[in-house]
């Protein structure tokens, strides 16, 4: 909207501005907050460097002849400090770093710690925003249900239909291949049932049987909420370490991991939210208009529901990083082809006197990209929440 | 009241019942199989597995192991499959090493949190608020492990005291006094460790509480009648910003057992969260299922507490 019509709008409507263009653009109305919060401002500068730096990582590091090779092992160069010249005489061409220079370091192995990090970086970033990504799609769906559907009741059928499922797939995957397929048939094709179901009987009223089965038990948002209290109940870093330590060792095992127990909050947040917007014209004229359910939920509400999910999204990310490397700390990381700064840090630990740099570079880069998600995501609430910028 | 503390306990015990029924299913549907973690032992022969196996009824169904495992564990009967010790016993032994950190790292968040986050409050913007914040958001980043070698670091090199163990090795015969020193440094740099993130995440509870109560009309009407100000925050504004806090007096009942498994291990400390790692390493099931057990009961105790401390303390809260 430029300056003329403004002023033309404003001659029209007697308005200070345009009746239905707003003052500014989200994105300038979201800067104009942020800006005065400077330890924010600075989270999100180091938020996108770190994100271009995981970029060029993935970029430099893989393939089978990379840039920065990650894992050249040079053992007659092992735990140079940082900025020491590599000997040339004991190296073969290939085994020269890129930048003729070991920029951090090498470690025990003689493996230049720059492209390990630069590795790590990608790896780190990459289990955050995969976990949180599972859990916020998790949470997302589960409150979504919850707060919409919240009122409709479970029935008894329901109930049986899930258990039957439920022990068909655990029979298949236990290995009773017969039975388990058998169960899962009765209960995908009690499922399907209702298509022809109508056709068949019309509107008269169900049989006696049936009438128990369609008995309501308790509502869908109580059973959900339940079920948000059961996970509340385990202890988060025992029971990640517990299943990663069960689980055959592997970087998706972790993320999945990761990502399955820390739904909870963003399903509470969501269905919060839900909860409020659902009682709002907007979603009833929606309805009126005849817009499917899952199109209101994730077409109309959800967005309206977005704030308080990106912001713990972006602490999420923060603590799923710091929740890999403490595993990778303990032995239970990423395995080792992969270099994460967890397991950087982990291996360095033991040389944290003669190579102190394995453990302090490693460490503050953590400390560093954690520190940044975390004052972005809390400058992040301030700005999505107008309640709070007075106070600010 | 009492329908209300009826109606929660039954709902905590179904909650319970899940978590039982959860916790069982993650730890045995795990691929894997206690009888193999050692395949290559020269002394585990084919029919030590076996024996092993019936004696642990391992070779049961699964919901017959369920009610099996459940029903030692409340009497009391549970072994522990790596060295046939009761499994509580052992529980409390290390219960009662790690609870020496757990009282010291609570007296110590307690007592930091609240002074730092009330100071903040009250100067809010100056520059002991902005430090304040910036300090404790890096205390919630730094990573434990990361920090408990930056402090080994620094207090082994500024003291020169040993903080590795419960106790220096073979400290036996010195006086009363040196040992009790001895005892002292060892449960330090734990403790504060321990403590790190609760005195960040607390002291910013207290701080945004505080504002929110300072910013009430009650408090401008103190100030208003020109009260002394440390009386309008101490006496009008603290009290009314304390209620929360009370509640969380039941919240800290779960980090009695939930001593942290990797400041344990990077200080040898023979606590809870030691023991459950040396148990995952092991497959020693019927520890970490109690574990995983004792720390639920405690959960929900906790939020039990609290509700039942809110409702005391808050008159507006009658459910």
């Amino acid at each position: 909207m430029k300056k003329t019509d403004t002023h033309t709008l404003h001659k029209d409507t007697g308005l200070e501005e345009g009746p239905l263009v707003p003052r500014e653009s989200r994105v300038r109305e979201f800067w104009r907050l942020l800006k005065p919060n400077k330890l924010a401002l600075a989270g999100l500068i180091i938020f996108v460097f770190f994100f271009f730096i995981a970029l060029t990582g993935l970029v430099l590091t893989s393939g089978n002849r990379p840039v920065f090779d990650p894992a050249m092992v040079r053992l007659q160069e092992k735990l140079r400090p940082p900025f020491s010249e590599p000997r040339l005489e004991d190296l073969r061409p290939e085994e020269i770093p890129t930048l003729g220079i070991y920029l951090l370091g090498t470690d025990d192995l003689g493996r230049d710690v720059f492209s390990r990090m630069l590795q790590g970086a990608w790896v780190s970033s990459t289990v955050g925003f995969v976990a949180v990504g599972i859990a916020v799609l998790i949470g997302i769906v589960m409150g979504g249900i919850s707060g919409y559907f919240g009122r409709n009741p479970v029935r008894v059928d329901h109930i049986l239909v899930a258990f039957i499922v439920s022990l068909g797939g655990g029979l298949m995957v236990a290995g009773a291949l017969f039975s388990g397929g058998v169960l899962l048939l009765i209960g995908c094709a009690y499922i399907l049932s209702p298509l022809w179901w109508r056709k068949v009987l019309g509107k008269q009223s169900a049989p006696r049987l049936m009438r128990f089965l369609y008995k309501d038990t308790l509502s869908i948002d109580t059973l959900i909420m339940r079920l948000v209290d059961i996970m509340l109940c385990f202890p988060v870093f025992f029971l990640i370490l517990t299943v990663v330590a069960l689980l055959p060792a592997s970087m998706y095992n972790i993320m999945i991991v990761i990502g399955l127990t820390s739904w909870m909050g963003t399903t509470r947040f969501v269905r919060a939210e839900l909860l409020s917007l659902r009682e709002q014209d907007f979603v009833t004229a929606a309805k009126a208009l005849g817009v499917s359910d899952w199109r209101i939920i994730f077409r109309h509400m959800i967005p309206n529901a977005m704030a308080p999910v990106l912001v713990s999204a972006t602490i999420g990310i923060a603590s799923a990083i710091l929740i890999e490397a403490g595993l990778s700390f303990l032995g239970f990381g990423v395995p080792p082809p992969h270099a994460t700064w967890g397991n950087i840090l982990s291996d360095g630990k033991r040389f944290i006197f003669d190579a102190p740099w394995l453990t302090f570079i490693p460490g503050f880069a953590i400390l560093i990209v954690v520190l940044a998600f975390n004052l972005f995501g809390e400058g992040l609430r301030d700005v999505l929440n107008p309640k709070l910028r007075e106070r600010y | 009241m009492l329908s209300f503390i009826g109606r929660s306990i039954i709902q905590k015990i179904i909650t319970l019942f899940f978590v039982m029924v959860v916790s069982f299913l993650i730890i045995h549907l795990a691929p894997g199989e206690p009888s193999q973690v050692d395949p290559l032992n020269p002394k585990f022969t084919p029919e030590m597995v076996e024996r092993f196996r019936e004696a642990f009824h391992l070779d049961e169904p699964l919901h017959v192991q369920f009610v099996y495992f459940y029903r030692d564990l409340f009497t009391g009967k549970t072994v522990s499959w790596k060295d046939n010790e009761p499994v509580l016993k052992k529980i409390g032994e290390r219960f009662l090493n790690s609870l020496p950190l757990f009282i010291v790292g609570t007296i110590l968040t307690w007592t930091l949190a609240f002074p730092i986050g009330i100071r903040s409050a009250i100067a809010r913007g100056g520059v002991y608020d902005r430090s304040a914040t910036f300090v404790s958001y890096l205390l919630y980043s730094i990573p434990g492990f990361f920090f408990a070698y930056i402090l080994i670091l620094l207090v082994v090199n500024a003291f020169h005291v040993p903080v590795i163990g419960m106790q220096t090795f073979g400290f036996g015969d010195v006086s009363l006094l040196r040992s009790i020193m001895d005892r002292v440094w060892h449960l330090l740099l734990p403790s504060v460790l321990g403590a790190t993130v609760g005195i960040a995440v607390l002291s910013r509870y207290v701080r945004s509480q505080m504002l929110e109560v300072e910013s009430q009309d009650y408090v401008r009407t103190a100030k208003a009648k020109g009260l002394p100000p440390e009386q309008v925050h101490y006496k009008h504004a603290l009290r009314n910003a304390l209620l929360p806090f009370v509640t969380m007096f039941g919240l800290i009942l779960p980090g009695l057992i939930g001593g942290s498994v990797i400041i344990e291990s990077i200080f040898s400390w023979p606590g809870m969260g030691r023991m459950a790692y040396e148990a995952i390493l092991a497959r020693d099931y019927p520890i970490i299922l109690s574990v995983n057990f004792i720390s639920a009961v405690l959960v929900l105790a906790g939020t039990f507490i609290s509700d039942c401390l809110y409702m005391v303390v808050d008159p507006r809260i009658r459910l």
